[in-house]
């Protein structure tokens, strides 16, 4: 056994920022829009029943990309704070920043001293009365507030951009799906039926919770 | 990683793990007796009284609830809120002590919600019942001091259908009702009337009046327990859960009911 040997700081954490990002650029890609009724999330998911999109909250939503186990984990500890939070003040009190930063201190502290980083990135969504907002984490734990339209995961700048292009904010729900849905299978180069796409969003129409998720065949008959 | 970091992550093979219950007797401690018997003084303070009942009906259940809250002789609140929405397809009723009672309602409806987000699917209507009997056994250390619950639970299974009545007693004993139960200090005249009455294949609208048959008996019989308010416009509550969910009837409805019932009442 070799004895150990010094390596930089800036060297290690040039590594560990590879790795993390190398990882979640192999995953499939998510696209989260911020829609006249709230926010919509399509991402390419051939799985129908591991989700990458969950319900946090009565307006908060929680998407992801990257290895399955860790962003599983974070999705249930977020659950965890916002239920907790909710109990012991009150439903109103629990907020999609809150949630953002707690992301960002969890994945800046394993990104640092964590074994491994979490090869995993981020969004959380909350749908407001009268907005919208968008936080975005990265493996390291930057937090960003995102506006409009933002992608995740493999191709996410290329997506980015032609999303971009066509989004409007104002865009009603179904019209953002299909633009989703047509994005991204142009940036995949695959046909991309309504079984390998996972649909969801926060919609203000709801009641008290905003989460909804459409099933396949709803998903056909919009797409049209 | 933080102490109060490592507490929110999972583990996997714990299998409490999706439930908020565990997760706030964790963080802090939830129910906490103090293990001594509650002095007479603090015991007159104490708020109780109720009665709450529950039938079947063709499609569902239905639950009604009075809403007088009795300290000793004084009525502490004209207008208590007793039977909370549990989820969608399910309802508690409360009654014993208010505190302890009301927090209950609201851990188990979150506690409900919990694991649905977590588990990506919600309990079958047997194990709400069943985790509902779990936090009522563990209050036992209140409720030995005589800050008892007792809940009443009720709702439709959304896979098989079945609608059902869980009763259950101050030490979380859980039992199936066959299509009628109450709870609370009225409740042993409230169930003489549904003894009667109740049908479990009736209309809603059958079923709606028994129940508020059963309160009024209830009322009059029990002085913790309080009758249709026509002055200040305060009446039962009357939930209804098939398979469209939960909804409560809009006040005017039950008052129209009430007056009628008094109606017939003073006719008799």
């Amino acid at each position: 056994m070799s004895a150990p040997f010094y390596v930089a700081p800036e060297q290690v954490m040039k590594d560990r920022a590879e790795y993390a990002q190398k990882g979640i650029a192999r995953g499939r890609a998510l696209a989260a829009m911020e829609v006249d009724e709230g926010v919509v999330f399509v991402g390419e998911n051939p799985s129908r029943s591991l989700y990458k999109t969950s319900e946090i909250y009565d307006r908060i939503a929680f998407a992801a990309v990257g290895r399955y186990s860790e962003f599983e984990s974070m999705r249930v500890a977020g659950i965890r704070l916002a239920d907790v939070k909710g109990y012991q003040y009150g439903r109103s009190d629990v907020s999609a920043k809150t949630l953002a930063n707690a992301y960002s201190q969890a994945l800046g502290t394993i990104f640092m001293s964590g074994d491994k980083p979490y090869e995993v990135e981020l969004i959380v969504a909350q749908v407001n009365d009268d907005g919208v907002e968008l936080y975005h984490i990265l493996y390291d734990g930057s937090l960003v507030d995102e506006h409009g339209t933002i992608a995740i995961g493999g191709q996410a700048e290329q997506l980015t951009s032609a999303l971009q292009a066509d989004h409007d904010p104002g865009m009603d729900r179904d019209a953002a799906i299909r633009l989703g849905a047509r994005v991204l299978a142009d940036v995949v180069d695959r046909e991309l039926p309504a079984e390998a796409l996972e649909v969801s969003g926060l919609d203000r129409r709801n009641g008290r919770r905003r989460f909804f998720r459409l099933d396949p065949d709803e998903v056909t008959s919009i797409l049209g | 990683m933080t102490d109060s970091l490592a507490n929110l992550f999972p583990r996997p093979f714990e299998a409490s793990s999706s439930s908020f219950v565990e997760l706030l007797s964790g963080q802090r401690p939830l129910l906490e007796g103090h293990g001594a018997p509650v002095p007479d003084e603090l015991r007159q303070l104490m708020v109780d009284g109720t009665t709450v009942v529950a039938l079947t009906w063709a499609d569902g259940v239905v639950m009604v609830g009075d809403r007088r809250a009795t300290a000793g002789n004084f009525i502490a609140h004209p207008d208590m809120r007793k039977v909370f929405e549990a989820d969608t397809m399910s309802v508690i009723g409360i009654s014993g002590s208010a505190g302890p009672a009301m927090a209950l309602a609201r851990v188990f409806a979150t506690e409900l919600e919990h694991y649905e987000k977590v588990e990506g699917e919600p309990l079958s209507l047997e194990g709400k019942s069943n985790q509902l009997a779990n936090m009522v056994r563990g209050n036992l250390p209140m409720a030995m001091q005589g800050l008892v619950v007792v809940p009443l639970f009720a709702g439709v299974d959304r896979h098989t259908g079945e609608k059902s009545i869980y009763e259950y007693d101050p030490v979380g004993g859980r039992y199936l009702a066959r299509d009628h139960a109450a709870t609370g200090s009225g409740s042993l005249t409230a169930r003489a009337v549904l003894k009667r009455a109740a049908d479990p294949e009736s209309t809603l609208d059958t079923a709606v009046t028994t129940a508020l048959e059963a309160l009024f008996e209830a009322a009059d019989a029990d002085s913790a327990t309080g009758g249709p308010d026509l002055v200040r416009g305060i009446y039962p509550l009357v939930a209804v859960v098939d398979a469209d969910g939960y909804r409560e009837l809009v006040t005017d409805d039950v008052e129209a009911r009430s007056r009628a019932l008094l109606d017939a009442a003073s006719d008799a």
